[in-house]
C-alpha cells in the first residue's frame, strides 16, 4: 500500500468517537480531584496532629494554672505535686533534664563531630559503607535497652571509679544517652559535609593542605549550617529522652546541677505519674501536661533555631 | 629560584601536619570504637544474664509473682497486635501525604506550612505524643488504654519517618519518568499508581520498615497513655469466647507490649527479674536489629539492581 | 614520536622548568594519556589546547598529583620532571602535598573558600604553618597586588570571597595560589565562566604573571593560547599531537590534524 492511498481514503467519521472520550475525560477529570483532594487530606492530616498536640496540652495546661499561679511554676525550687504540701516548682525538673542533656552533648557532640569528619573525610568507601548501617543499627536501639545497660552494667563500673555514687543518678544515664545521640550528630554532619563541593576540596588541596587542615579549614566552616541543624537535633532528642533517665537516672525531684546525684527530668516525671494511679483530671494528673507543655516549648524553640540556621545560613557555593 | 634549604623546609612542614593527620585517624577511628564497643558490650552483657532465660515457656508464659515462672507471652502478643494497628493507619497516611507532597503540592503557603508542620513533628519528643493520645485517644475518643489507642499513637509518631521516606524514594525517580508517562496522556494519578508507587516501592517498604522498628522499641509514649504493666491474659481472638466477640474486639483490649515488660522487670529491685529483664531485652533488640537489618538490606539491593 | 615545530628559534634563552617524559595515565581501564611528551619554559606561557575529552585537563591534572585524591587513577609509566633538582613528580616516594606546594593551581570555575578575601589569600601560607601576623599581611597584600585585585579590595578585605564578582573571584584564586610563591602555576580553563572583559583582565594578567612564575595553561580557547602563550602543545584523543613555539604552531603548524584544528575544519 501506498502513502498516497492512505490520504485518499475516506476521512474518519466524527461523531460519537470525540464525545465518548470528552465525556470519559469528564469523569476522569472528577475522578483525579478526588484523589487529590483524598491525598490532600492525609498531608494536611499532620498539621492536625500538631493543632491537637498543641489543644490537649494548653486546655489541660491551663486548669493547672488556674490552680497554681505561674510565679510559682517558674519560681518555686521546690517539686512535690502528690504530697500535702504540694510545690510545683518546674525548675525542679529543669535541672535534671539540663544536667543529664550536658552530660550527654559532652559525650554526643565531640564524639559525633570527629566521627563525621573521619567518615566524610578521612575514611575509604568500604569503611563508610559499613559504618554508616552501623550507627543507624546503634541509633536503633530501643531506649529502654539503653537504660537497662546503663542501671545494670555502667553505674556499677562508675561507683567502681567514685564508690560513692548512688545506683541511680543523672552521670551514667546522661552517658548513655549521649552514645545514643552519637549516630545521629554523626550522620546529619556527615551530610553535610559531603554535600561541600568537591571543588572546595580540591582548591584546598591544590594548596598543598593536607585532609586535617582542607577538613577542619574549608569543608567544616562550609558545612557550619548543616553541623549546627545536627546539634540541635542531638539537644532535643537529649531534652526529650525519656526511659533511660526513668530507669537509670531514679525519679526523685532533685533540684541539683550536680551530674553524680540522682534526679528526675521532666520526661521521666510524666513516667512516673503515669505508672501510678492517678485519676483524670486530678491536679497530678494536670501536672503531666504543664511538663509536658514546657517540654514542648523547649523542643519548639530548638526546631525554630534549626530551621533558622538553615535559612539564614543555607549554604552558596 | 627554588634553593634545597626551601625544600628540606617544605619537607619539614610537611611531615608535622601529617603527623596531625595521623592523629586525627586514630582519633576518628577511635570515636567510632566508642560506638562499636558500647554496642558490643550492650549486646553481649545482655546475652549473657539473659539468653540462658529463654525457653519455650519464656514465649508461652504470662508475667508473674515469681521470677522464674514469668514469660513475655502477653507482651509479645500485644506488641504485634499493636504493630498491626501502627501500620495500618500510618502507612496508607504517610504514603499519601508524600505522593501528595511530591507530586501534586502546588508551591504555596499552604504546601510551606505542611513541610515545615512535618520536620516539626519529627522533632517532637516521643512522650508529648503519649500526652497528646492520653488526652485524645484515652479519654476524649474514649478507647480507654487499649490496642487502638497505642497503635494510633504510635502511628502518628511515625508518620514523619514514612513521609521523609516516601518523599525521598519518590524523588530519586528521575524526572524523565514523569515525563514520559504524561506524554502517554496520563493523568496525574496514573502516572502515580502505575509508575511512581511501583517504583519507589523498596524505597519507601524502607521507611517503613525503620518506623516499625523504631514504633516497636517505644515505651514512654505508651506508658504515658496509662497502658498496664502486668497483664496476664491476652485479648478475645474474633469469634472465640462466650458469647463471641467480633472481628475487631480486640483493638480495645488493655495489652502489654514488649518495651513495657521490659521496664517493669528492669524496676524490681530482685535479681531474678533483672535476668528477665536481659532475657527480654534481647529479644526486643534483636527484632529491631532485624528489622533494621532487613531495612538496610531492601535499601543495598534496591541500590544496586536499579538502572535508570 | 610528536612533532616539535620551531623549538630552536623558541627556546632560545630559556631553561627547562619541567619535563613530561613518555607519560602514560589511566582513569580506571581508560588510557587517558598515551604517552605524552613535552618540555615546559621557565618564566614561559605554555598553553595545550585540543578538541573536550583529548587529555588536557588531564594532563595538566598529573603536574600537582590532583588524580591521587580520587581512586582509580594511576599513573602507568614515564614521568614529569622537575628541574632544577630533577625530581620526578609521579615517583611513588614523592609526596602529593610537596608536589602542590611547589606547584600551584587555578580551577575553571572561581573557587573561593567561604572565608574572607584576607583568608582566602593566607590560606596557602598557613596550610605551610605561617602564623605571624605582619608576615601574613605583607604577603597576602603583595600576592594580591601580583594578582591585580589589591586596589579593588584593599579596604574590604574582611569581606567573604563569596562577595566579589566572577572576575575579581577567578583574580582572587590566583592571588591565592600566588601567595605561597610556587614554581608553576597551573591554569585549567581559568576564563571559561567568566565574561569577555573579565577574560582580557585575566589575559592581561598572565602575561604579566609570567615574570614571576611558570605558567601552563589549558584552554578551550585558540585565539586565547595564541595571544598569552609562548610555547603551545596541540592533543587529541590522549597524545601529544604537536607541540612547539605559539607563532609557528598557529603560522605554519607541521601536521594536517593540527592544522585543521586550528583552521576551524575540526572541533
Amino acid at each position: 500500500m501506498t502513502a498516497s492511498a492512505t490520504l485518499s481514503s475516506q476521512p474518519r467519521p466524527l461523531g460519537s468517537g470525540i464525545s465518548d472520550r470528552l465525556s470519559k475525560k469528564a469523569s476522569r477529570h472528577v475522578k483525579e480531584r478526588i484523589i487529590e483532594g483524598l491525598l490532600f487530606s492525609a498531608a494536611a492530616f499532620s498539621v492536625f496532629v500538631t493543632i491537637a498536640i498543641v489543644y490537649v496540652l494548653v486546655k489541660e495546661s491551663w486548669v493547672f494554672f488556674e490552680t497554681v499561679p505561674l510565679s510559682d511554676f517558674l519560681f518555686d525550687t521546690q517539686w512535690t505535686p502528690l504530697f500535702d504540701d504540694a510545690h510545683y516548682g518546674i525548675m525542679v525538673l529543669l535541672s535534671g533534664t539540663l544536667t543529664s542533656s550536658a552530660v550527654a552533648l559532652l559525650v554526643a557532640i565531640p564524639l559525633g563531630t570527629i566521627i563525621a569528619i573521619y567518615l566524610s573525610e578521612f575514611a575509604g568507601f568500604k569503611v563508610r559503607e559499613i559504618a554508616k548501617p552501623f550507627l543507624e543499627l546503634l541509633g536503633g536501639v530501643p531506649t529502654i535497652v539503653y537504660g537497662y545497660f546503663a542501671l545494670t552494667f555502667l553505674t556499677p563500673i562508675l561507683q567502681k571509679i567514685y564508690p560513692d555514687l548512688p545506683g541511680f543518678n543523672l552521670l551514667s544515664a546522661g552517658l548513655v544517652m549521649g552514645i545514643m545521640i552519637i549516630p545521629y550528630v554523626a550522620s546529619l554532619s556527615e551530610d553535610a559535609m559531603r554535600a561541600v563541593p568537591m571543588a572546595l576540596r580540591e582548591g584546598s588541596y591544590a594548596m598543598g593542605a593536607t585532609r586535617l587542615q582542607t577538613a577542619l579549614w574549608v569543608v567544616t566552616p562550609a558545612a557550619t549550617s548543616g553541623i549546627a541543624s545536627a546539634y540541635i537535633l542531638g539537644i532535643s532528642r537529649a531534652v526529650g529522652e525519656t526511659m533511660i533517665l526513668a530507669v537509670a537516672a531514679g525519679m526523685q525531684p532533685n533540684l541539683t546541677f550536680n551530674p553524680t546525684e540522682p534526679g528526675a527530668t521532666i520526661t521521666s516525671y510524666i513516667v512516673q505519674v503515669a505508672l501510678g494511679d492517678l485519676p483524670h483530671g486530678s491536679i497530678g494528673y494536670q501536672t503531666i501536661f504543664a511538663a509536658g507543655l514546657t517540654l514542648l516549648l523547649m523542643t519548639l524553640a530548638f526546631n525554630l533555631l534549626g530551621y533558622w540556621l538553615r535559612k539564614r545560613f543555607r549554604e552558596v557555593y | 629560584m627554588l634553593k634545597p634549604a626551601d625544600l628540606a623546609a617544605i619537607r619539614a612542614i610537611i611531615t608535622r601536619a601529617k603527623r596531625w593527620d595521623l592523629f586525627f585517624s586514630l582519633l576518628g577511628i577511635l570515636s567510632l570504637m566508642v560506638g562499636v564497643l558500647t554496642f558490643t558490650v550492650l549486646f553481649v552483657d545482655m546475652a549473657i544474664q539473659g539468653v540462658p532465660r529463654l525457653s519455650m515457656d519464656f514465649f508461652t508464659s504470662f508475667p508473674s509473682r515469681r521470677a522464674e515462672h514469668a514469660g513475655i507471652l502477653s507482651a509479645w502478643v500485644g506488641t504485634v497486635l499493636v504493630m498491626l494497628v501502627t501500620a495500618l493507619s500510618a502507612v496508607p497516611l504517610g504514603v499519601a501525604a508524600g505522593v501528595y507532597l511530591e507530586e501534586y503540592a502546588p508551591k504555596n503557603w499552604i504546601t510551606d506550612i505542611i513541610e515545615i508542620n512535618i520536620s516539626n513533628l519529627a522533632g517532637i519528643p516521643s512522650i508529648v505524643y503519649g500526652l497528646l493520645a492520653l488526652g485524645l485517644f484515652v479519654y476524649y475518643f474514649g478507647f480507654g488504654q487499649s490496642v487502638l489507642s497505642a497503635g494510633l499513637t504510635l502511628a502518628l509518631l511515625i508518620l514523619p519517618v514514612i513521609i521523609v521516606a516516601t518523599r525521598e524514594a519518590i524523588r530519586a525517580i528521575p524526572q524523565s519518568i514523569h515525563e514520559g508517562s504524561y506524554a502517554c496522556g496520563a493523568t496525574t494519578w496514573q502516572t502515580v499508581s502505575d509508575h511512581i508507587l511501583p517504583y519507589s516501592s523498596a524505597g519507601i517498604l524502607t521507611g517503613v520498615i525503620i518506623g516499625m522498628a523504631r514504633a516497636i522499641g517505644e515505651t514512654a509514649p505508651i506508658i504515658t497513655i496509662g497502658a498496664l504493666t502486668f497483664i496476664a491474659f491476652l485479648p478475645t481472638a474474633p469469634f472465640s469466647g462466650d458469647p463471641p466477640a467480633g472481628l475487631f474486639d480486640w483493638i480495645f483490649a488493655p495489652f502489654t507490649v514488649m518495651p513495657i515488660q521490659m521496664f517493669n522487670w528492669t524496676s524490681r529491685p530482685e535479681a531474678a527479674f533483672s535476668i528477665n529483664a536481659a532475657a527480654a531485652g534481647f529479644v526486643l533488640v534483636f527484632m529491631t536489629l532485624a528489622m533494621n537489618g532487613l531495612a538496610i538490606y531492601v535499601r543495598y539491593r534496591l541500590r544496586k539492581n536499579i538502572k535508570w | 614520536m610528536q612533532i616539535q615545530t620551531g623549538l630552536e628559534a623558541g627556546v632560545e634563552g630559556a631553561l627547562l622548568k619541567a619535563d613530561v617524559r613518555d607519560l602514560d595515565f589511566y582513569y580506571g581501564a581508560f588510557h587517558a594519556l598515551k604517552r605524552v611528551s613535552m618540555p615546559i619554559y621557565d618564566h614561559r606561557v605554555t598553553a595545550l589546547i585540543g578538541p573536550s575529552g583529548c587529555g588536557k585537563s588531564t594532563l595538566l591534572r598529573c603536574f600537582n598529583r590532583m588524580h591521587d585524591l580520587y581512586p582509580g587513577n594511576r599513573y602507568a609509566g614515564g614521568g614529569i620532571v622537575l628541574y632544577p633538582d630533577d625530581t620526578n613528580l609521579l615517583a611513588p616516594g614523592v609526596d602529593p602535598i610537596e608536589v602542590r606546594m611547589r606547584i600551584s593551581m587555578v580551577f575553571q570555575k572561581p573557587n573561593p573558600f567561604p572565608k574572607s578575601i584576607y583568608e582566602n589569600v593566607a590560606y596557602s601560607l598557613r596550610v605551610r604553618g605561617m602564623s605571624n601576623k605582619n608576615e601574613l599581611d605583607d604577603r597576602v597584600e603583595s600576592a594580591l597586588k601580583g594578582a591585580a585585585l589589591w586596589n579593588e579590595v584593599s579596604n574590604r578585605l574582611k569581606e567573604l570571597g563569596a562577595n566579589l564578582s566572577g572576575g575579581q573571584q577567578q583574580r582572587l584564586c590566583i592571588a591565592r595560589a600566588l601567595a605561597s610563591d610556587p614554581e608553576i602555576i597551573l591554569f585549567d580553563e581559568p576564563t571559561s565562566a567568566l565574561d569577555p572583559i573579565a577574560t582580557a583582565s585575566i589575559e592581561e594578567l598572565i602575561t604579566e604573571l609570567k615574570e614571576k612564575v611558570t605558567i601552563l595553561i589549558v584552554t578551550h580557547n585558540m585565539q586565547q593560547a595564541a595571544r598569552i602563550s609562548d610555547f603551545t602543545g596541540y592533543m587529541y584523543l590522549g597524545e601529544m599531537v604537536e607541540f612547539g613555539v605559539t607563532d609557528q604552531i598557529f603560522i605554519k603548524p607541521q601536521k594536517k590534524a593540527t592544522e585543521d584544528y586550528i583552521t576551524g575544519r575540526f572541533g
